[in-house]
């Protein structure tokens, strides 16, 4: 396996340009549906609303200002697949379309998937959904063909301010913990990396630099896997198997013993 | 912008409209910590990555900015650092005297000296738009008991003579024949202007500066921009802190500092306050203009503007002593400084347009070139066109119908013969006689419009060869990638297809102002023989004309600019772009060769920046006086003494061997007149002007001004706006008096990331509709409160032009503004919308009214007044 290839998103550069999203339906051929002319969202300035199956890479726009405007913020942030490390949607997947590439990328394969959704719930991001023109599950695939070809995924290579990032996971690690060190020495206390480390879900090869908390963003702070339920659910299913057969067997016994009595 | 230490945007949303160029101010700030300023009267996506936001009301630019001028003015660094001694003393024309005669606007109730009625321009084009003018005697350098008045080289746009310009020397003799011309460089020269050097002097340019901005107190800024003092006394100890020997800052300002009436005055306020800082000339410093699209720069150095030949050089007019060559270049030539070498590229110019019909007997066919006779800007054009006065119009590249007052625009080309459009889409000019809203609406019966429309496919930039200019002089060479489909053709192929139908058409006529097309040089046939089976002209044969060539022999390419001669024997369209083709084999705008990772220079090798690919101009100022670099940190180009030489990163914009104490040598013309550090060598007087004596028509020193429609009355002066604005009176142009009830709102417009323009190009592509579907107006829950407007309503918004409506974007990022003691609103509008195309929605510019800057008859959308109500 080639070395783990991922994105770091530093938000505090990021200029909101959305050039990302554009990269990214253009590399990727997806649609915007009604020639893109739909009704605005009101809020803020962004329209794309969620990832999704035809949208892939997703700028969020959260305003910060109180009544007085002091020290207002506008937090710009460019959302995508995470490509965790541990991928609910690789566990639930019942077709095997999801695959975990030499790149350790997630990737989703059209030609295998059969649109069942289970991913779609799978996913503790909301990253996945089915794209109404394939009728699959779709999402950022970290560019799989051009990384392929040796080039650079769509979306980072469009970025001008370098707010998207792509590289070795390991390098890109070092990166982000250098710029929160400079954030902080110049005073600006509030920056953090997020899922850069292996305590959320083995570590995402898709992570953020935030000056907020993740809920701020639309993140969720502890992401879980479908599969934390495994024991849980499996104590249960063995529960009701058990009073199934229970039943099965009571109920055999009272049928055997009222056999003769019920016959005409 | 990567070297600077602080960065001020105001005027301009870098980061929405030049996302691209913004990689260097986010470079700046990751790589070195550099601050980020952004001034604005909106809180934008550049505001979201800045260090600091200040708020300001839009139209209050001048009073900001004179606010940071006195603050320098008055502060103890500014006045302790020898650094800032040395540098406005040496590069700057402080020490300057001034003319007796001169009064300001502190002494005059806000206007300068020299005011009076408007009186120029020609019966037969009454369309410059001019109220009141300067006559601007006053405003001269004080020279001895001479008292010679001066000149001014680039004077009223509208090509009218400057009343600076008069000067006290006879022109030469008419019958004078050139070449050579240096008799009339050297007739031109006056005395030295008077100085102090101690800058005390009270006529002295710095007295007379601190005296100007003496009432900008914070106190004062606050009152009129509605910026807290707090905000704005950081934005200039930052500044401050970040200006000197060691640091450098630099500012960056696009069509949010030129859209205004006196949007020129604007600029020169940052440029005044960059001297005072000794930020120009060095890296990470400089006023950074940035162009409102691709290669618009391209487009003033070759120019489309209708006042400049190539090479900002003044276009002939016939309302100057313009009659014959010897006069054009006596009234236009600046003996002094680089300028003095005019007549060199005049004639070489004269050359490229009419080729071996151009001699030395024909003054080189000057006769034959077109002058103009007042403004023929796009206001002033609109105005003659709604009088009947245009036939016809070729529109390339342009959306008319949906720009300033776009109403009377419509109206007016309702009134042409025959339009011309040539576009990518059928926008809303080839379509605005069948779809507009009046048309719609019934107003206007598509019968009634008699205009015949032409439509011609344009090609895309990736169908074409070519070059970009982009905002850094910068030229960039690109190839075509792939042919355009179809019928679609360059717009080259268009020009060059029309000019060899014109030259046709009058090859038999012996009328004389037919001969400038018939002797006009038109051979750009393509080497390739598929592309010349097109139609498509050879692109490189156009940069060579443009880089220039020896007449005898046009294989021989001129190196650059120093070899242009006055006598006919060089041939060059622009004397700028010299030096950027110098042999066949070595077009140096193809070049992409970066500079190696960590290592210091200027990127010389990348692509060619005119002039003679100097990266920074003025950069003779980033060595102190003594010629050695002010300090490590910030070197750039320095005097190597063992060589006897300029040398450093960049290429030296300066005479290579001059040495830096070096003398002007008495009766000397063009450089030998100035000393060894005169850094701003187009200027006569090789400085750095803080008080401009000549060049513009509404003052010499930026003075606050209200917009030409304000909700209040000018905080600082008796004099509400610039008396000498242009105004195009007409009665579907109308304005709203000072604090109208009815328009009680300041409205600004604006561009976004998402969409382009008119959005002639961008509303066409789903991709980017989707991101921005609707026309939306921004404006303050606290607006929106008083009006009952909520987030995604309609909303109405009227002006004395027009009524449009858009959807309500209501937002903290607008703010209310307290000026003068009132609470003002401000709403703004992004302007992409029209009634093509795949997203639609209403005109903005049907709002905007017909108002300009005197120099420059730029319009003023960035502050204007309206109303907003629920629809």
């Amino acid at each position: 396996m080639a070395e783990p290839m991922g994105f770091f998103t530093d938000t505090t550069v990021c200029i909101g340009c959305k050039a990302c999203e554009v990269a990214c339906k253009q590399w990727n051929q997806l649609p915007s549906p009604e020639g893109g002319a739909n009704t605005m969202s009101g809020d803020s300035y962004d329209n794309t609303r969620k990832l999704d199956g035809i949208n892939w890479r997703h700028v969020k726009f959260v305003e910060q200002f109180s009544e007085d405007r002091v020290g207002g913020r506008w937090l710009l942030m460019s959302d995508v697949c995470k490509h965790c490390v541990r991928a609910g949607c690789l566990e639930v997947c019942p077709t095997n379309a999801i695959i975990r590439t030499e790149f350790d990328t997630v990737v989703i394969q059209s030609d295998v998937c059969n649109g069942c959704g289970a991913c779609v719930a799978g996913c503790p991001f909301g990253v996945i959904d089915i794209n109404p023109v394939s009728k699959t599950a779709q999402k950022c695939t970290l560019c799989y063909d051009r990384l392929q070809a040796g080039m650079e995924p769509a979306c980072s290579k469009a970025c001008p301010t370098d707010s998207i990032q792509f590289g070795p996971v390991r390098e890109l690690r070092e990166r982000g913990a250098k710029r929160v060190s400079q954030l902080n020495d110049g005073g600006e206390s509030r920056a953090y990396l997020y899922g850069a480390d292996e305590k959320m879900l083995g570590g995402l090869n898709s992570f953020f630099l935030l000056v907020d908390k993740p809920e701020v963003y639309g993140l969720p702070p502890d992401p879980k896997l479908p599969s934390r339920n495994l024991v849980p659910a499996s104590m249960f299913s063995a529960l009701g198997a058990l009073l199934v057969a229970l039943i099965g067997v009571f109920s055999f016994r009272e049928r055997r013993s009222g056999e003769g009595e019920d016959r005409p | 912008m990567e070297d600077s230490d602080c960065i001020v945007i105001m005027g301009s949303n870098m980061a929405e409209n030049h996302p691209v160029a913004f990689r260097w101010p986010m470079k700046a700030k990751v790589q070195h910590g550099a601050k980020i300023i952004h001034v604005d009267p909106r809180f934008t996506r550049t505001s979201a990555v800045a260090d600091i936001y200040a708020p300001l009301r839009a139209g209050s630019d001048v009073a900001f900015l004179g606010g940071l001028i006195r603050y320098v003015l008055e502060s103890e660094r500014w006045n302790s650092d020898p650094f800032f001694k040395s540098w406005v003393a040496t590069y700057t024309n402080a020490s300057t005297l001034i003319s007796e005669d001169f009064r300001d606007t502190e002494d005059a109730a806000g206007v300068f000296s020299g005011l009076m009625a408007y009186k120029g321009g020609m019966p037969e084009w009454p369309f410059n738009g001019f109220t009141n003018e300067y006559d601007g005697q006053s405003w001269q350098y004080a020279r001895g008991a001479v008292g010679d008045q001066g000149r001014s080289a680039s004077s009223a746009q509208s090509g009218e003579a400057s009343s600076t310009q008069s000067g006290s020397k006879e022109p030469l003799k008419r019958d004078h024949k050139g070449p050579p011309y240096d008799d009339i460089v050297e007739h031109l020269l006056q005395p030295a202007p008077d100085r102090d050097e101690t800058m005390q002097h009270e006529r002295s340019v710095l007295q007379i500066v601190k005296r100007h901005f003496s009432r900008y107190t914070p106190e004062m800024v606050e009152r009129t921009t509605g910026c807290p003092q707090a905000t704005f006394l950081q934005v200039a100890e930052t500044l401050l802190a970040n200006s000197g020997a060691e640091r450098t800052s630099s500012f960056a300002y696009a069509v949010a500092w030129t859209q205004h009436t006196n949007g020129v005055q604007i600029i020169g306020a940052c440029a005044l306050l960059q001297l005072l800082l000794g930020n120009a000339g060095r890296p990470g410093a400089g006023v950074m203009a940035l162009r409102g699209h691709a290669s618009i720069q391209g487009s003033t150095d070759v120019p489309t503007l209708y006042h400049s030949i190539h090479g900002y050089m003044p276009h002939p007019s016939a309302l100057k002593e313009h009659d014959s060559l010897t006069e054009y270049l006596t009234g236009e030539t600046l003996p002094t400084g680089w300028w003095a070498n005019m007549p060199k590229y005049v004639v070489s110019y004269l050359k490229s347009m009419y080729g071996d019909a151009a001699t030395a007997e024909n003054e080189f066919g000057y006769d034959w070139h077109p002058k103009i006779i007042g403004d023929h800007s796009h206001m002033a054009m609109f105005a003659a066109m709604n009088a009947g006065r245009v036939k016809g119009m070729l529109c390339i590249g342009q959306n008319p119908a949906t720009t300033l007052n776009a109403k009377l625009d419509r109206a007016a080309m309702r009134k042409l013969d025959w339009l011309v459009v040539k576009d990518n889409w059928v926008h809303e000019t080839a379509t605005f006689w069948k779809n507009a809203p009046e048309i719609s609406n019934g107003e206007v019966s598509v019968a009634d419009v008699g205009t015949e429309v032409f439509f011609f496919p344009a090609t895309q930039v990736a169908e074409t060869d070519g070059t970009f200019t982009n905002t850094q002089r910068m030229l960039q060479f690109h190839y075509k990638a792939v042919d355009a489909p179809g019928d679609c053709r360059s717009d080259m192929w268009f020009s060059y297809e029309l000019g060899k139908r014109l030259k046709r058409l009058y090859a038999q006529s012996d009328e004389l102002r037919d001969q400038g097309l018939k002797h006009l040089t038109w051979e750009y046939e393509h080497e390739d023989a598929d592309q010349r089976a097109r139609g498509e002209p050879s692109m490189l044969k156009i940069l060579k004309e443009l880089n220039g060539y020896y007449s005898d022999d046009p294989s021989r390419h001129v190196g650059g600019f120093v070899d242009l001669k006055d006598d006919g024997s060089t041939t060059c369209a622009s004397w700028i772009y010299s030096g950027c083709y110098p042999a066949p084999d070595k077009n140096l705008t193809a070049r992409r060769e970066a500079d190696a990772p960590g290592v210091r220079g200027a990127q010389l090798n990348w692509a060619w920046a005119w002039p003679a690919n100097r990266r920074i101009m003025y950069n003779r100022a980033s060595a102190d006086p003594s010629g050695r670099p002010w300090s490590e940190r910030k070197k750039w180009v320095w005097w190597d003494e063992t060589q006897g030489r300029w040398t450093g990163y960049d290429v030296p914009d300066f005479p290579a061997t001059k040495p830096p104490d070096d003398q002007p040598k008495p009766g000397a013309v063009g450089m030998d007149a100035l000393p060894g550090t005169a850094a701003f060598i187009l200027k006569p007087d090789g400085m750095g002007w803080l008080f401009v004596p000549s060049g513009l028509v509404d003052g010499p020193l930026p003075t606050h001004y209200e917009p030409v429609e304000s909700p209040v009355n000018n905080p600082l002066y008796k004099q509400q706006a610039s008396p000498v604005i242009k105004y195009w009176k007409d009665e579907a142009n109308p304005l709203a008096v000072v604090g109208d009830p009815q328009y009680p709102h300041v409205i600004t417009t604006y561009r976004l990331t998402e969409h382009y323009l008119s959005g002639a190009m961008s509303r066409w592509l789903p991709w980017l509709n989707a991101l921005m579907p609707e026309l939306f107006i921004e404006l303050s829950p606290e607006l929106a409160t008083e009006k009952g407007i909520a987030n995604l309503d309609w909303v109405r918004i009227t002006t004395p032009r027009g009524a449009i409506r858009a959807k309500a974007l209501v937002t903290r990022r607008m703010r209310p503004f307290v000026i003068d003691g009132r609470r003002i609103h401000q709403v703004g509008m992004p302007w992409h919308w029209g009634y093509e195309g795949l997203s639609t929605g209403a005109v903005v510019n049907e709002l905007t009214p017909l108002v300009g800057d005197p120099n420059v008859s730029m319009h003023e959308g960035k502050a204007f007044v309206c109303n907003v109500e629920r629809a």
